[in-house]
């Protein structure tokens, strides 16, 4: 107990860059995905392989290796990458992954027809998306989606490896002074725990209020 | 970009690939057969039990589901030696780990299989007069394994990925291997296309072998 206390403010610095790292790779993940998910279902055939390729590849690869890839592998090919980012471009390219496969599956739940519709009343493509299409599929997206952020931050602690000092990487930090493994490692589990917990729960909440619609 | 590829380093450190991706499928195997093991003996306890089980079985599969791996990787390795006098090697502690990590995941599989077996299926065998043991080895549990073969496959490709954590704590692994490569040699660029080559056609093998063998089990019912 006293070496949780002694830790938690060593532990402060680490915890707000797990946290930062994660956002980041939230945020890029989902932009990129939502664009690429939305050509891989809409778009033609040629970039649909190039995007069925990314994603079949990227997630086919342990996120470890490619966090690896990003680090060592960038540098020799010239472009210079500090840790951090390798860090949160090989997440986002594992995220983005993920990301496109909850749109293709969220925008394929949805009827043929509504997209017809939005058609022969005139709407652009991008109406069709945003007033027909975006609206019906985001309750299909949001629970996976957000269920799929606890894997942001569950691949986040890979960063360490790096020697980027997030929550890991201060948790074994102090152990290397204090030499008390155990009180550090479970106060470490329940801060990853309470974080992801809390995501869980939410995406389940968010399940829940979505489930008064019938399909 | 100045970067000339130079494979034949690669070639000739190639057991160090080979055999980690050997070690690799070897720790996937045995996790998912001790982890089936807890998933399988946690689900028909967890159907079957009261308030008090069910809360503890749900603990564990929260907790494991929401540390990240590498982290419970090290509790195992580093932690749990500090407190219990008791030795174990770094491959054992990691088969150790990935099992219970497997069992979390496939406590849920095999529970919402065991759920989803229809109801007068189970009638039919209290009304030929089967006991509870035998309607659960003869009815539930073949219905079961059935319905939850896909997610079996799932999650033994992810738990073939989740090897790679192994490096950390210098299991000789695939990606052990690769970083073998990568410090000794330098030809970094080769050693992570080879690796992520080799993951990848391991991993869709196994997939498209699995498929194949769901395919057939479907075609029975």
């Amino acid at each position: 107990m006293d070496a949780m206390l002694y830790a938690l403010p060593f532990l402060m610095k680490g915890f707000s860059i797990t946290l930062w790292v994660s956002a980041l790779v939230v945020v890029f993940s989902l932009a990129a995905g939502l664009v690429l998910g939305v050509a891989l279902v809409y778009g033609p055939r040629p970039l649909q392989w190039i995007v069925r390729l990314f994603s079949d590849c990227i997630r086919g690869i342990p996120i470890l290796v490619l966090i690896f890839v990003v680090y060592y592998g960038f540098p020799p090919l010239g472009i210079s990458i500090n840790s951090f980012w390798a860090g949160v471009v090989a997440l986002t390219l594992f995220k983005a992954a993920q990301v496109i496969e909850y749109v293709r599956g969220a925008i394929s739940s949805i009827p043929r027809g509504q997209m017809e519709a939005g058609k022969a009343i005139g709407l652009t493509f991008v109406q069709r998306l945003q007033s027909v299409i975006f609206p019906q599929a985001v309750r299909r997206f949001l629970p996976p989606w957000i269920n799929g952020v606890t894997d942001a931050v569950k691949g986040s602690a890979l960063i360490s490896l790096l020697g980027v000092v997030d929550l890991m990487q201060s948790i074994n930090e102090v152990i290397g002074r204090t030499y008390e493994a155990m009180p550090l490692y479970l106060l470490g589990a329940f801060i990853y725990f309470a974080i992801n917990y809390s995501l869980s729960l939410t995406s389940r909440f968010v399940e829940r209020r979505y489930a008064y619609i019938r399909d | 970009m100045n970067y000339h590829l130079n494979f034949n380093l690669i070639w000739r450190h190639f057991d160090k690939l080979w055999q980690g991706l050997v070690l690799s499928l070897e720790l996937a195997v045995l996790s998912i057969l001790i982890g089936a093991i807890i998933g399988l003996v946690l689900a028909i306890w967890y159907v079957s039990a009261g308030k008090l089980v069910r809360a503890i079985i749900s603990a564990y599969v929260e907790f494991i589901r929401n540390v990240p791996l590498i982290l419970l990787v090290y509790i195992v390795f580093y932690g749990i030696p500090t407190v219990v006098d008791f030795a174990y090697s770094a491959t054992v502690s990691f088969v150790g780990t990935l099992s219970l990590y497997a069992g979390a995941y496939l406590v849920e599989v095999f529970r919402s299989g065991l759920e989803a077996v229809p109801r007068g299926q189970i009638d039919a065998g209290k009304a030929i007069g089967l006991t509870p043991l035998q309607r659960l080895l003869h009815v539930r549990l073949p219905t079961m394994a059935r319905i939850t073969l896909p997610a079996l496959s799932n999650t033994f490709i992810s738990l073939f990925k989740d090897t790679s954590v192994a490096s950390v704590i210098s299991v000789p692994e695939l990606t052990y291997g690769a970083q073998w490569i990568n410090f000794n040699t330098f030809r970094i660029v080769e050693v992570y296309i080879v690796t992520t080559i080799m993951y990848l056609i391991t991993g869709y093998s196994i997939l498209f072998g699995l498929r194949g063998l769901e395919r057939r089990f479907r075609a029975e019912r």
